[in-house]
């Protein structure tokens, strides 16, 4: 047997300090609001304390946030403002393996994701969208579109900093100003790039950065001075914005839950398929709103893709994130992991067949194996409900008509994905299917010039491409 | 104390990434606005031309099917670069126009945002020009904008750094490569920036510069079957009728140039993006 | 298509049903799923970023020490060269004894009697290249007499290449018969069989080619002969581990893979090690059913092996040349 040696990423790189400040008006100052202790979730250490936000805090935010636009933001030219967000995605990639360390001891995700994936695409998004900032007029919404003035925004605790990049870098580069508020459990890699943008000289109050929890995110919300509200997270938040939003005239855009479909049909490249099923569900430990989390199967070719994925699972490693043969990491919190635990006993419960990988894990921290659920109908929780964790449900279909049909059982509607060498079942599906990304022998696939969002219940606006411009615009 | 002597820069021609002399050996002096001497600069020959052709043909398969974000990469870098010279940009442009400092500030910091400009669109015109077409049968059809190849560039004989970046970048950074004539008497900035482009990442071969009499190499750039489109910029007006019937016998694209040199430091519109791009518009049917 | 050999006597019977005609082989080797260039690539990068470090790396330059086939396929080839290889086979690394025995020399037919004698007694095999190598292009009585020859002469393992032109024009039932041929005329010898990646270009291809193999008797399937480029690559390993993984669960036998040509340092060679590790198996992981086909490979194995234990980087005056 040939064991791998630990590998693991040095920790000193991440630069953690004891305690971290929010970001107002360019600079860094204390907080009104409790501060709250962030944990490494891989081993349940406090790794700092963050200033949180009170209510005064988020008004002088605000505020600060309307006079940068007011005075200089909202009137500089738009090559200027890009070359601003150049220096931004410059300096992401500089420090990025400061990032990828601190995000990993965060979030929990494995450095070979945060170093490969969430990082680089940060960088990235900050870069394409600062090539927009002069080119508005191209973007097909009118001859000159005006920003919207200050955008307050809510983001996850999946991919902290890739969501940070994803909100902040299409609102400066259509000229509006933000203040943005981390998760409560992931606030640290906004504040570095909080860091990064004080050190590429943003005017002061472009950027504002509050950490803290629900309340915070509602008051942030729901503040009178906020022309546009951008939210990721849970469906149920989602909703409870939108109905406080409701008569407020505030523009809103919502990027939500999902219950993706996985379709793979018999004529599927089939250990690509298996490649394309794991990657679907178990990348960021299946914390992905676009997660595969249901695999749709062709029931003639059932029996045979389940063996090859029991077989490919079984070769993954869980464990520390930061070491980097780790191929899925620990939960997020406490939280999420009995979430995951409670919807996995009503799979078992409601009768579908359970297979949980043979794979070590570690012995603190909180971390799930991946698990695979076969025999499910659209009736159980498993099908239904977003369980944001490393479990797969398996169905099965007969034709391209019931895969449609199935697929598109659920309110919610963010992704899909379809297995097959035959290009124009792929066309086919994909127009039928309804989905706001679809992945076609591949999954989990975004670059910047890619719009993202969903249909229905899985929100409205799209991130990226020329189609993201529009959320931030007045058009 | 005596005066300190200065290192004299020699001037040569930038050729599928390296900075060779011309084959024919020759030269020619380069003068200032008040006829005072710079430098001599390489005298390119229709056989350095060819090189050039060739060398941007070889590029041409790496630099197109580099990703989108990856020549705006590159293209930024070039900025940076730039930036970090912007002094002896200003020293070399004033001395080559006869322009006051300020002037020569407001050109070559113009030429520095041009390439910002344009690197920004490398990743957008796919977007912007590019369109699923909703045509009326079960098909999935769609067009897409793809690089011509090697394009034949004439720059500008007045503005010999801000209008030849406005000429090269747009070629480039859509994924053709380019061999460009300089400015006959005001070559030097040329060469100073293709020392920028080698510095930079941009892979030997996409960008080529030969100095010399534009009435002497245009002729063999425009008739030459490996050059895909041609820029007319800088053609003298006497010769951008004949010119456009040489290149008739390949049917090139031809950028046309209008009357005199316009003023580079206007904002640009993309017709400089499209006029070097391929539209390619593929179908599938869709069923199951 | 010759009626089939006795190779296919142990299949079971849907594999038997592939070999019958030349038809049914085709029909079979089509129905195999395609393999997706973009995702096979991927997941091939994507293990490449293991890392392997400490015990961990010095157990897999060890590992793959033992898996080398020391390799002269050169026209200017000579008894001083071949003897000189084999010397070094023996023992790669003059000034640590305790350093393993490559697995294999291969050279050409006619070097092969100077190869068995430089090696006897030592374990080290004699693997001969054949069936007119690299091109194949000649006619079977050729390819034949070449291969017998070489085990006349005490060639231990043949390295046979495909007729590419064969396979291509899709006459699979000729590809077929002639590995059958010349598994015959192995005698006690193990037959790898050379695809020539490089030539057949797609991963579809590469999959047939490699049920092929395995389906008409191949006891090996190897990348390339490396007189082509590319030549050996991890998504082609990766495909042709999949597809001995894919045997051996349908037949419960197991297949061996040899990538060779362009795997130069330790780097590659884990690399590879780790996609046969996690694509076919831990059981891979042993000269008896994973070779490297290489030359200057071995000497950065040692030098590596050396910076493990010294604690500094070596150089290459202190590896010798062959």
């Amino acid at each position: 047997m040939w064991e791998y040696a630990p590998a693991p990423e040095s920790r000193a790189i991440a630069n953690l300090k004891p305690s971290y400040r929010m970001f107002v008006d360019g600079e860094f100052v204390d907080g009104g609001g409790e501060p709250l202790k962030t944990i490494n979730p891989a081993t349940e250490e406090v790794l700092a304390e963050v200033a949180t936000a009170d209510k005064n805090d988020v008004d002088r935010a605000v505020k600060a946030a309307r006079r940068a636009y007011d005075r200089v933001w909202g009137k500089m030219p738009g090559a200027e403002r890009a070359k601003y967000l150049y220096r931004i995605a410059r300096m992401i990639a500089e420090r990025s393996r400061e990032l990828a360390v601190l995000e990993s001891l965060d979030n929990g995700k494995p450095i070979k994701e945060s170093r490969d994936v969430d990082v680089p695409t940060a960088s990235a998004h900050f870069f394409y969208h600062a090539g927009w900032a002069d080119k508005l007029g191209y973007a097909g919404l009118g001859p000159n579109p005006r920003p919207l003035g200050v955008a307050g925004q809510v983001i996850p605790w999946n991919f902290p900093l890739l969501m940070a990049a994803w909100k902040i870098a299409p609102a400066l580069a259509c000229g509006n100003t933000v203040v943005l508020k981390p998760a409560e459990t992931t606030p640290l890699t906004a504040l570095v790039l909080a860091d990064i943008i004080a050190q590429a000289e943003l005017p002061p109050g472009v950027v504002n950065i509050l950490p803290g929890a629900g309340d915070v995110g509602a008051e942030l919300t729901n503040h009178a001075g906020v022309d546009k509200v951008a939210f990721t997270g849970s469906t149920d938040v989602g909703k409870l914005i939108q109905r406080s939003l409701a008569g407020s005239g505030k523009k809103l855009t919502l990027e939500l839950g999902g219950k993706a479909a996985n379709v793979v049909f018999d004529d599927a490249p089939l250990d690509q398929a298996v490649e394309g099923i794991v990657n679907g569900i178990f990348f960021n430990q299946g914390h992905v709103c676009c997660a595969g989390s249901r695999l749709l199967v062709a029931e003639s070719v059932a029996d045979e893709l389940l063996a090859k994925l029991h077989a490919r699972i079984s070769t993954l490693r869980i464990g520390d994130p930061l070491d980097k043969n780790t191929d899925v990491g620990a939960i997020n919190s406490k939280e999420q992991l009995t979430r995951i635990t409670e919807l996995v006993a009503s799979g078992e419960q409601e009768g579908a067949e359970k297979w949980v990988s043979p794979c070590p894990l570690p012995d603190k921290g909180f971390f799930f194996a991946p698990t695979v659920f076969a025999g499910v109908s659209q009736a159980m929780r498993i099908a239904r409900e977003e369980i944001f964790g490393p479990v797969l449900s398996v169905l099965t279909f007969r034709t391209p008509d019931e895969a449609v049909a199935k697929a598109n059982n659920t309110p919610y509607g963010l992704s899909a994905g379809i297995w097959t060498d035959k290009g124009s079942r792929i066309l086919w599906m994909a127009n039928k299917l309804r989905a706001g990304v679809v992945w076609a022998n591949t999954f989990n696939r975004f670059d910047p010039t890619a719009p993202f969002g969903g249909y229905q219940e899985s929100g409205f606006g799209r991130e990226g491409g020329r189609a993201g411009l529009e959320a931030y615009l007045d058009v | 104390m005596s005066e300190r002597l200065s290192v004299a820069k020699t001037y040569k021609l930038y050729i599928g990434g390296a900075f060779p002399r011309s084959e024919s050996g020759r030269s020619y002096p380069v003068r200032d606005s008040k006829g005072g001497f710079l430098a001599n600069a390489a005298q390119g020959s229709r056989k350095d031309v060819r090189e050039a052709v060739v060398a941007a043909r070889k590029a041409f398969g790496g630099w197109s099917g580099a990703t989108a974000y990856n020549r705006g990469q590159v293209l930024y870098r070039v900025a940076e670069l730039l930036e970090g010279r912007r002094e002896q940009f200003i020293a070399e442009t004033a001395a080559s126009e006869g322009l006051a400092a300020k002037r020569a500030q407001t050109v070559v910091d113009a030429a520095i945002d041009r390439w910002v400009w344009y690197a920004g669109w490398s990743d957008k015109i796919a977007t912007v020009l590019g369109a699923s077409n909703p045509v009326a049968g079960p098909y999935f059809s769609f067009s897409l904008p793809e690089p011509t190849g090697v394009v034949g560039v004439l720059a500008p004989q007045a503005s010999s750094l801000l209008g030849l970046v406005s000429v090269l970048a747009p070629v480039i950074a859509t994924g053709n490569t380019a061999v460009v004539v300089t400015s006959q008497d005001r070559p030097l900035p040329a060469i100073t920036l293709s020392e920028v482009l080698a510095t930079s990442d941009v892979p030997g071969g996409v960008v080529n510069l030969v100095t010399g009499a534009t009435a002497e190499l245009a002729p063999w750039l425009a008739s030459h079957a490996d050059v895909n489109a041609l820029d007319l910029a800088g053609a003298p007006e006497s010769m951008r009728t004949e010119l456009e019937v040489a290149a008739a016998g390949t049917v090139k694209r031809v950028l046309r140039a209008k009357g005199t040199e316009p003023d580079w430091t206007a904002p640009p519109d993309i017709s400089r993006l499209r006029a070097f791009l391929e539209t390619k518009t593929v179908w599938h049917p869709m069923g199951v | 298509m010759a009626a089939p050999s006795t190779t296919s006597a142990g299949l079971p019977p849907a594999l038997a049903d592939a070999t019958r005609d030349e038809t049914s082989l085709r029909r079979f080797l089509h129905g195999l799923p395609g393999v997706d260039q973009v995702g096979v690539e991927q997941r091939a990068a994507g293990l490449a970023t293991r890392s392997i470090k400490k015990a961990s790396k010095l157990w897999a330059i060890d590992t793959a020490i033992s898996m080398v086939d020391l390799t002269t396929l050169e026209g200017a080839d000579t008894a001083g060269k071949v003897r000189s290889l084999c010397a070094k086979a023996r023992r790669p690394d003059p000034e640590r004894p305790e350093v393993p025995k490559v697995a294999a020399v291969c050279v050409y037919p006619d070097m092969v009697a100077i190869a068995v004698k430089e090696t006897a007694g030592t374990g080290v095999g004699v693997a001969s290249v054949a069936t007119a190598f690299p091109s194949g292009r000649s006619s079977m009585r050729v390819k034949l007499a070449d291969t017998e020859q070489a085990v006349a002469d005490g060639a231990t393992e043949i390295d046979m290449v495909i007729d590419r032109g064969a396979f291509l024009s899709g006459h699979y039932g000729r590809v077929f018969d002639e590995i059958a041929t010349i598994k015959q005329a192995c005698g006690g010898a193990h037959l790898k069989v050379i695809l020539e990646t490089g030539e057949l270009v797609t991963y579809d291809n590469v999959r047939r080619a490699s049920w092929l193999a395995m389906l008409a008797g191949g006891d090996f399937i190897k990348t390339s002969t490396g007189k082509v480029s590319p030549a050996a690559t991890l998504p082609v390993t990766h495909v042709m581990l999949q597809a001995v993984r894919d045997w051996h669960d349908t037949t419960g036998d197991r297949i061996g893979v040899k990538p060779a040509g362009g795997i130069r340092n330790t780097k590659d060679a884990i690399r590879y090690l780790v996609a046969v590790h996690e694509v076919a198996g831990p059981e891979w992981l042993d000269n008896t059913l994973f070779r490297f086909g290489a030359s200057s490979l071995l000497n950065d194995l040692l030098m590596q092996r050396r910076t493990q234990l010294e604690g500094h980087y070596s150089g290459p005056d202190y590896v010798t040349v062959d």
